[in-house]
């Protein structure tokens, strides 16, 4: 790995994003029209202040699984990913440019959607929103880093596509949002346990409403990092130098 | 843009294959595969689609899982991390990106290759992109495509440069200029190129010809000496008369 590479590969992925004017804007937009949507439908009920939170660190987990499975999987298919495994470029170099990339457009979406749901829809949260923004980020990050993994078993583009319900859904399902943790039957719950979506969904309700809730989210930031840390090590052995 | 030659020393060979066997999908692709290119030359590797070609390359750039056997380019073995500033790669298709511009995509690698800055434009001349240099790939034609990933394997300023197929495609006179840089670029310049094509009227514009037919190699000679041996006017009658006499010499159909 070499700091230079990253960077530049870091560099030329935002440069990709920003001839697509059409994708920062959706990328930008949809979450925030989303939220205004779920305030709008719980108007005059507590159900906003509830869920809220959690779903601002659920849109942008989703939202960059779903860019970057397919950005990497043109990648491979128009064969820029084979030249570059021939070049001084490593696995890790190309890991981290897309995590550095697209962990860059997490910060300026979050840094939307928090300020859209905290200022326009009234959102109340008991915590800092500046910790909301930091575990949106961490969010996206790991939708990037899940987006890098499941690429390497997609061959064509309507697989990488669905591998959206297949893997981001179920974690949608058991992360509680829908029913609380601890209320889900044992097995869910202990499948719910090793989902890295239920611990961003967890630390998110803890800001929302504890007003000191830095020592309790700091252990979900730490399994966050680890789920990161752990799919984009297992991204890199799918991006092999030599292929069949 | 030469620094190449150095280290190999003239009259080594830039690539040895030594009884490579390359299964692709159950298939012998290249059964038992032997062959060397010379440095400082121009080689062709010719021969009917689905020969073993593209495979072939992919072995000596090291993208190619293989059975057996040796390739060393450039006196290491092929694909080690002490070759990837050396060996610049062209796949078919070409492989660039689509939504950065010429100079974007030059640029970027350019900075994963350590090259210096004014190599971008220096390739955009190369292959004469010049009033292209700020479109975006995705708006160019086929050609001008294939010429911007040529480019973007010239930045690099390697001592062996594999295309496959770099003028499929192109019109006669792009064809022309594009074999013209290939030979400047080997005798001018001292790089090692092997370069596939399945039209053979290319053939006269190789050192060498090595011909390639179900993963063989029918023939390994320059054009006068395999117009000699065979009789024959042309490349391409001289490799029909070869697949006749490797056919009825009991050899497969």
């Amino acid at each position: 790995m070499n700091p230079r590479i990253t960077l530049a590969t870091a560099a030329r992925i935002l440069r990709q994003l920003r001839t697509d004017h059409r994708t920062i804007a959706m990328m930008l937009v949809v979450p925030c029209v989303l939220i205004g949507l779920l305030a709008w439908i719980f108007d005059g009920t507590p159900v906003f202040d509830r869920i809220g939170a959690a779903l601002l660190g659920v849109f942008p987990f989703v939202v960059m699984f779903i860019v970057t499975s397919v950005a990497t999987l043109r990648e491979r298919t128009s064969g820029t990913l084979e030249r570059l495994l021939t070049t001084p470029l490593g696995k890790g170099d190309f890991m981290l440019g897309y995590a550095l990339a697209f962990g860059a457009m997490a910060v300026v979406q979050a840094l939307a959607a928090t300020g859209f749901a905290v200022w326009v829809c009234d959102l109340d949260i008991a915590g800092p929103a500046w910790l909301l923004v930091v575990v949106a980020v961490l969010d996206a990050l790991l939708g990037t880093a899940l987006g890098l993994l499941v690429s390497g078993f997609a061959s064509t583009e309507f697989q990488a596509v669905q591998f959206m319900p297949a893997l981001v859904l179920p974690q949608f399902l058991l992360c509680g949002l829908l029913v609380a943790r601890e209320s889900l039957p044992s097995v869910l719950s202990a499948i719910s346990d090793v989902l890295p979506l239920s611990y961003a969904v967890d630390a998110m309700r803890t800001i929302a409403t504890d007003p000191e809730p830095l020592g309790e989210v700091a252990s979900d930031i730490g399994i966050i990092a680890g789920a990161i840390v752990l799919a984009l090590a297992l991204g890199s052995l799918t991006l092999r130098r030599r292929t069949p | 843009m030469a620094n190449s030659a150095a280290g190999t020393g003239a009259g080594t060979d830039a690539v040895l294959v030594e009884h490579l066997r390359v299964v692709r999908g159950g298939r012998d692709v290249l059964p038992d595969l032997s062959v060397r290119v010379p440095v400082g030359q121009v080689v062709g590797l010719l021969g009917p689609s689905g020969g073993g070609k593209s495979t072939l390359m992919r072995a000596v750039v090291g993208v190619q899982q293989v059975e057996s056997g040796t390739v060393t380019v450039l006196g290491e073995s092929a694909g080690s991390p002490a070759l990837r500033h050396r060996v610049g790669y062209v796949t078919q298709s070409p492989s660039v990106y689509a939504d950065l511009t010429v100079r974007q995509n030059l640029g970027y690698f350019a900075r994963v290759l350590g090259a210096p800055a004014d190599s971008v434009d220096r390739c955009i001349d190369a292959v004469d992109l010049r009033s292209h240099a700020d479109s975006l790939v995705g708006r160019l034609s086929g050609g001008q495509r294939s010429r911007v990933s040529l480019a973007a394997a010239l930045v690099g300023d390697p001592e062996l440069l594999v295309l496959d197929e770099p003028t499929v495609g192109l019109d006669p006179v792009l064809r022309r200029d594009l074999w013209d840089l290939f030979r400047r670029l080997a005798h001018d310049e001292g790089r090692t190129l092997l370069v596939s094509s399945h039209v053979m009227d290319e053939a006269t514009r190789c050192d060498r010809l090595l011909l390639l037919r179900d993963g063989e190699i029918l023939s390994d000679s320059t054009l006068p000496e395999l117009l000699d041996r065979t009789g024959a006017p042309d490349a391409e009658q001289a490799f029909l008369a070869l697949v006749d006499e490797a056919t009825s010499a009991g050899g497969r159909p």
